[in-house]
């Protein structure tokens, strides 16, 4: 049962990428999320919310992005969905390679799969994107600790 | 983001305050690099201390400088990276591609 629960809907401008950061932080301070796990949830969360605005509503106005966040005592869990047409991540370069190592973007799932404990995708009933974040607030973290 | 420019010794050293975010600060960053070598500047420093956050539109953007700046037969380098800036340039192993100076008057010596 999650002790707190927020739903966000914004339209598709950056702006509003701080907006849903700003709203996750603050809530997940009010659980006890430390200094570092709220920054890396923090960068994770602008990488998602951005990657919809950007690539799933190619920065429609009349698009919206929907975030649902749900925190218990052990994690945090977040759900962000776009409007478009939906992403096949596996067609996504390893940034780490060192032919795409000079490329300038290409770089926010792996900020995504590098700062959270679980990162999944899958499709809305309209075939948009639906990305999930899940970090756990526990020490024990096997991934996502941040660097 | 906030960006105040100076020249030291022949070097435009651009200082960088807020989040190199998506949408505001990514771009300050390319439009501040621009105008210097639009203004013929070939000897670039960033610093960075004051940097919060740097998301990966960023972290392209500094690619982008690096690499504007570097095909033009100049030289881009940085100062002072925050903990988690340098985090993030080790974990996407751009530290390889930049240099990297821990004190303004190393970096400085070093153009």
């Amino acid at each position: 049962m999650p002790e707190h629960e927020l739903h966000l809907t914004v339209g598709s401008r950056f702006e509003n990428v701080e907006l849903v950061q700003a709203a996750i932080d603050e809530a997940i301070a009010a659980r006890g999320a430390d200094e570092d796990a709220r920054h890396w949830v923090g960068l994770a969360v602008r990488e998602a919310v951005a990657n919809a605005i950007k690539h799933g509503n190619r920065q429609d106005p009349d698009k919206r992005v929907d975030v649902a966040v749900l925190i218990d005592s052990e994690a945090v869990e977040i759900a962000v969905a776009d409007e478009g047409s939906g992403f096949d991540p596996s067609t996504v370069r390893d940034p780490l390679a060192p032919e795409n190592l000079f490329r300038t973007n290409g770089r926010g799932i792996f900020y995504m799969r590098r700062f959270m404990d679980e990162v999944s995708y899958g499709s809305t009933a309209s075939g948009g994107t639906l990305v999930r974040l899940r970090k756990r607030f526990a020490a024990e973290r096997t991934n996502g600790q941040g660097p | 983001m906030k960006i105040d420019k100076r020249v030291v010794g022949g070097v435009s050293v651009l200082e960088l305050e807020g989040k190199i975010t998506i949408g505001k600060g990514d771009v300050a960053l390319r439009e501040a690099v621009q105008q210097l070598l639009a203004e013929g500047a070939d000897k670039i420093l960033i610093h960075l201390e004051r940097v919060t956050t740097i998301d990966s539109s960023g972290v392209g953007e500094l690619v982008s400088a690096f690499t504007t700046v570097t095909n033009r037969g100049g030289k881009l380098k940085l100062v002072n990276l925050p903990p988690k800036v340098n985090d993030i340039l080790q974990i996407t192993q751009l530290i390889t591609v930049f240099e990297v100076y821990d004190t303004e008057a190393e970096a400085l010596a070093s153009f």
